[in-house]
């Protein structure tokens, strides 16, 4: 009734391949956009800051990479982590080594050395497939988790390995160390998740894309219709490390300040990203988003709810809060096994119909 | 001389604890096979197992906390201990009770779906069972004790001592853990080999429909192949609780099964043995020839690379069913 | 049950802090991996603030409010918990984790808030000049190492030339703390130090005890946490290393560590900064004022415990802090910069310790605007299989500041100088 497409006509091949074709949509999206940029920054606090929106910002860029490699590209990658970390390591050499370079080009530079660390790694997948390929990932997990923790020039030989993010500012506004304001957080975060989730919508619908999918579906037969399945999968891998190195750069520059590899880029952090994916919808940007928001909003709004709002324990909240967890995603999966991208595009097309379903 | 017999040392213990890793990979293993599920919840199930088993042990009242802060009660304990064989006894009939509700509640909703959403319900599972773990027996650290025998073996140090000089280390432990799992292998075997309800799993393995049209029950299978993939759980459960006490990080010797796994193929039982041993022997032999040249503690990684390296050569694992693609 | 949980909530909403109460929060972790070693620890940070709250209506007439937040060991978690604490104006954080800990000291100098790290954290904090909000009293790991280091040259009649001693680490930042410090002393004292790195989370360490077992070193030292503590024993036990010759940090000398490895742990030593066991009067009140009027933090079974003294002790410190900054500001009702003045103005006695119930139970302590750290006091317990106990087998013995005072100054200097900070004091 009110979500509908009737009388909306596309007089250009551009307007019909837009990505938000429905008038609806592409409100919502100019409404959201709108939100995020013109009306948050104004209102945000440290808690909402910290505690949600920049995680969750992250992880939506770390899940748009993994979903580029795994979802579009069908390469199942467990090596989210390690790749993180090489982000993070990468921004906290440059930022030490080149202070007085903008630390928005660092964290652009971390994610091109990550994704030539991606593409390194990336090389088993020539051979190796599936489920498989997940032990050449897994390997550059540990191996990379173990060399960071291992090798003291990458810590900048301090006593316990500890890395620090010194402040550092963007357009006179800190955007890294305790300093930083929770305003400048959120928009450095913000700008980095719309350029790259525009850049992974636009990669994704093109040449490149397409050549991703076809490998995705059937490797074999995309050889044969001419698509080279060495440039196709190096290049899933290095635009997916790029994004993955973005999104440890700015874990550990913006949001954590302090990280040591181990705790903070751990194998945790590599199943958490596959089921941010999985759970949001492989091979969908907007399920990128669901999934992120899913694994890192739920948890923190069943703790406020259990114990902020009816006073529970904390440990009992805490382990109540994981059964919820287990068991929301395994309705969801009951519901809709496709994902949240699948479930909440079902919702569009029931409210085209509604009220009138027949 | 003196290197060759540590590094024989090194290779023994690596084989031991190669075993204990193929425990883990047994319970995968099994699952893969009948139902095609990769069940990522598998090192939750053994600590899940460890739990109750202790649990039940002590005499714990379940959901003692849950209980106490909802009616203000102080319940602990019933005040009674279970002799080792009965509770465990016990604990396998509560994985196969969980195996039952899994299947009635998860699986039976699944059924004929995609693998990837499968393993993605058992991400659900895991996170649903870690926390019932909980919520059911506190996160406190619990020693697991069901009689099993700890400590150096005299007898292999003294037999050793003899040949070579010099005595080698055997966890007695270890030992019994590979008796247990050369049992449990065979028994599984047999099961699948002899028994009619083995060959109907390993029916539904080779192909779901077809086992359908003949009349197998697939609901049968799932819920008898999860009460075995408990089972291992348990058995693994207690051979690592035993070791380091029943604690959460149970849940992470999931991790040391992947590499296995990767290894020895995920549809193969004889791979996970197989696959368990390499690993083992490996990932010992490196860190004590390569390791203290690197700094040390290389052990995960390695298990990964040598995985690594033998997938190059044959990217469907050891003992895994050869791909055989088709456009 | 869903009735009882709502009057259940009520009743704690009810009691939610008021505004004028001392908050002092308790950032705990009751699940995930190290929850075994979290749990008694937050029981006894609790459990004394009841008391105080209990017996003596609170610090100076003003109640402690404890409100506690879940971190599972987790530095994400430790953000949110942060962040949702710091609107109820926390007086003092003691996070007890080393990664939350990195993560807050920029964050606590810029919203002036203290942060009390006993026995744990960043070792250099123990400048104040640098640190200016973080304390570190009354110990931390290089102290601990150094006295270990003591403590087996009184064993071996003062000469360590020739002799072996390995250190068991976790492979972490936590682990790592000590190895500077050996270097150093095995440089001093002329003993040969191996390092053998544990992965976390340390369940099989067959490669690093064989090694052990093969080198046959005189000493083992080891730096663990969680299940790598219980594997390491365990393993000890196993090839039969003497126990009495295998000494851990505080962190790795609890009765869960060393429970599961039965008989054969007899023997085993480790580090501490704070009496054991419940033979202390302080608990008789705990006892009276807490345990039997029900009010006890988790399940009310871990009173005594190594961990839960080192949480009441943490509160202990916390709570004189408190009362020498109600002093100093002349109100009862203090904030976070004047609880931090406090702390520098610091002086617990060890007649005051006896006046709270705790004869003997820690050192004395006396804080300044250098000192964040104390005088860096350990002793060795020692555990005793048969009672199921630990014992005090040593006084408190001095770490050696020849070799600690360059390496903090160092190390707080490289801080200073990456972070801007012109060192204060002067």
């Amino acid at each position: 009734m009110i979500y509908r497409e009737a009388g909306d006509f596309k007089t250009s091949y551009r307007d019909d391949s837009q990505t938000f074709p429905i008038r609806l949509d592409r409100w919502g999206y100019y409404i959201t956009l709108a939100v995020a940029f013109g009306i948050i920054p104004f209102v945000i606090n440290d808690y909402w800051a910290n505690a949600v929106l920049v995680p969750f910002l992250i992880y939506a860029i770390a899940a748009l990479g993994l979903n580029i490699l795994t979802g579009y590209a069908g390469q199942v990658s467990l090596g989210t982590g390690g790749f993180m970390a090489v982000g993070a390591y990468s921004v906290y050499k440059l930022m030490t080594a080149f202070p007085e370079v903008n630390i928005v080009i660092h964290i652009l530079l971390a994610g091109g050395i990550t994704a030539m660390v991606g593409v390194m790694f990336g090389l088993p997948s020539l051979r190796i497939k599936g489920f498989y390929l997940a032990v050449a990932t897994l390997a550059a997990q540990f191996f990379l988790v173990w060399l960071f923790n291992k090798v003291p020039w990458f810590y900048n030989y301090s006593a316990s390995g500890q890395i620090n993010a010194p402040t550092r500012t963007v357009l006179g506004h800190a955007v890294t160390g305790p300093a930083a304001t929770a305003p400048a957080k959120y928009l450095i975060c913000l700008v980095f998740v719309f350029v790259l989730a525009w850049v992974a919508r636009n990669l994704t619908r093109g040449t490149l894309g397409r050549k991703w999918m076809a490998i995705r579906d059937m490797d074999i037969a995309a050889e044969i219709i001419g698509v080279n399945p060495l440039g196709a999968k190096l290049s899933a891998f290095a635009v997916s490390s790029f994004f993955i190195g973005i999104a440890g750069a700015l874990l550990f520059a913006v949001y954590l300040g302090a990280a040591e590899v181990g705790e903070a880029f751990g194998i945790n952090k590599s199943f958490l990203v596959l089921f941010m994916i999985i759970i949001g919808g492989l091979g969908s940007i907007f399920g990128s988003f669901a999934g992120a928001a899913f694994l890192v909003l739920l948890p923190v709004l069943l703790k406020n709810l259990l114990v902020g709002g009816l006073g529970w324990p904390t440990d009992l909240a805490a382990h109540i809060e994981l059964m919820i967890v287990g068991a929301l995603i395994v309705l969801f999966l009951i519901v809709e096994p496709h994902g949240l991208a699948r479930l909440w595009s079902l919702a569009k097309e029931k409210l085209r119909l509604w009220p009138f379903p027949h | 001389m003196d290197q060759l017999i540590f590094a024989a040392e090194v290779v023994l213990n690596g084989l031991m604890a190669g075993v204990m890793y193929a425990l883990v990979a047994l319970g995968f293993v099994l699952i893969f096979k009948a139902s095609g599920v990769f069940n990522y919840a598998q090192g939750v199930m053994a600590l899940f197992a460890a739990l109750t088993l202790v649990g039940i042990q002590n005499g714990q009242v379940p959901f003692a906390h849950l209980i106490n802060a909802a009616f203000g009660t102080s319940l602990h304990h019933f005040g009674w201990t279970v002799p080792s064989v009965l509770a465990i006894l016990l604990t396998a009939g509560v994985m196969v009770l969980l195996a039952f509700l899994i299947e009635k509640l998860v699986l039976q909703h699944l059924v004929g779906q995609e693998p990837i959403i499968l393993f993605m319900a058992t991400i659900g599972l895991a996170y649903f069972l870690e926390g019932l773990g909980d919520v059911m027996w506190g996160a406190d650290i619990k020693t697991l004790d069901v009689g099993l025998p700890q400590g150096i073996s005299d007898t292999v140090e003294q037999v050793t001592a003899n040949w070579f000089g010099y005595g080698f280390f055997i966890d007695r432990l270890d030992i019994w853990a590979t008796v247990i799992a050369a049992l449990l292998v065979a028994a599984l075997v047999a099961f699948s080999q002899y028994t009619k309800q083995g060959r109907a799993m390993r029916a539904v393995a080779d192909d779901h429909q077809a086992a359908l049209s003949v009349g197998i029950s697939l609901r049968f299978i799932w819920v008898m192949v999860w009460s075995i993939a408990g089972f291992v759980a348990l058995v693994a459960g207690i051979m690592w609780g035993t070791k380091s006490g029943v604690q959460f990080s149970l849940s992470l010797i999931a991790l040391k099964a992947l590499p296995v796994l990767m290894l020895g193929g995920f549809t193969s039982i004889p791979g996970a043995i197989v696959g368990g041993l390499i690993i083992g022997v490996g990932e010992k032999l490196f860190e004590f020839a390569i390791g203290p040249m690197v700094g040390g503690a290389t052990e995960n990684w390695f298990a990964y690379v040598l995985a690594l390296v033998f997938l190059v050569f044959r990217p469907q694992g050891l003992f895994g069913e050869r791909i055989i693609e088709r456009v | 049950m869903k009735l009882s949980f709502t009057t259940l909530a009520a009743a704690i909403l009810a009691a939610s802090p008021v505004l004028a109460d001392l908050v002092v929060p308790n950032m705990s972790y009751r699940t995930g991996p190290y929850a075994a070693n979290g749990i008694p620890y937050a029981d006894g940070f609790n459990d004394y603030f009841t008391l105080l709250n209990e017996r003596d209506g609170g610090i100076g007439g003003v109640r402690v409010s404890v409100p506690e937040c879940e971190t599972a060991y987790n530095t994400e978690k430790g953000v949110e918990c942060y962040e949702a604490l710091r609107p109820q104006n926390p007086l003092v954080l003691n996070p007890l984790s080393t990664g939350i800990t990195y993560q807050l000291i920029p964050r606590v100098a810029v919203d002036g808030i203290t942060l009390y790290t006993p026995g744990y954290g960043r070792t250099s904090a123990k400048n104040g000049s640098v640190f200016e909000w973080v304390f570190n009293a009354p110990a931390n790991y290089w102290d601990g190492a150094s006295v270990a280091i003591k403590h087996i040259l009184d064993q071996e009649g003062g000469d360590l030339s020739g002799k072996k001693i390995a250190l068991v680490y976790h492979n972490s930042a936590y682990g790592k703390e000590p190895i500077r410090t050996l270097e150093e002393l095995s440089q001093k004292h002329g003993f040969e130090l191996s390092l053998l790195p544990v992965d976390a989370p340390g369940q099989e360490q067959k490669s690093q005890w064989l090694q052990i077992r093969r080198d046959q070193p005189d000493y083992v030292i080891m730096y663990a946490w969680g299940v790598m503590n219980q594997v390491a024993i365990q393993e000890a036990v196993n090839i039969r290393f003497p126990m009495d010759r295998f000494i851990g940090i505080w962190w790795s000398g609890s009765e869960n560590d060393v429970r599961p490895a039965g008989a054969g742990a007899d023997g085993y030593k480790a580090l501490t900064f704070h009496g054991v066991g419940r033979d202390y009067p302080l608990y008789d009140d705990m006892q009276q004022y807490v345990f039997d009027a029900g009010k006890a933090s988790g399940a009310g079974d871990q009173m005594g415990s190594v961990l839960y003294s080192r949480g009441v002790y943490a509160a202990v410190v916390i709570a004189e802090a408190i009362r020498t900054a109600q002093e100093l500001a002349g109100t009862p009702n203090v904030n976070a910069a004047q609880v931090r003045d406090g702390f520098e103005a610091l002086n617990i006695t060890a007649e005051r310790m006896a006046e709270l119930g705790l004869p003997d139970f820690g050192q004395p302590i006396s804080l300044s605007c250098e000192n964040h750290g104390g005088d860096g006091l350990v002793r060795l317990q020692q555990w005793s299989a048969g009672d199921g106990q630990w014992s005090l087998i040593t006084d408190f013995i001095e770490p050696d500041a020849d070799i600690l005072n360059p390496l903090i100054e160092a190390d707080s200097a490289a801080f200073a100088q990456e972070s801007g900070i012109t060192p204060r004091c002067n």
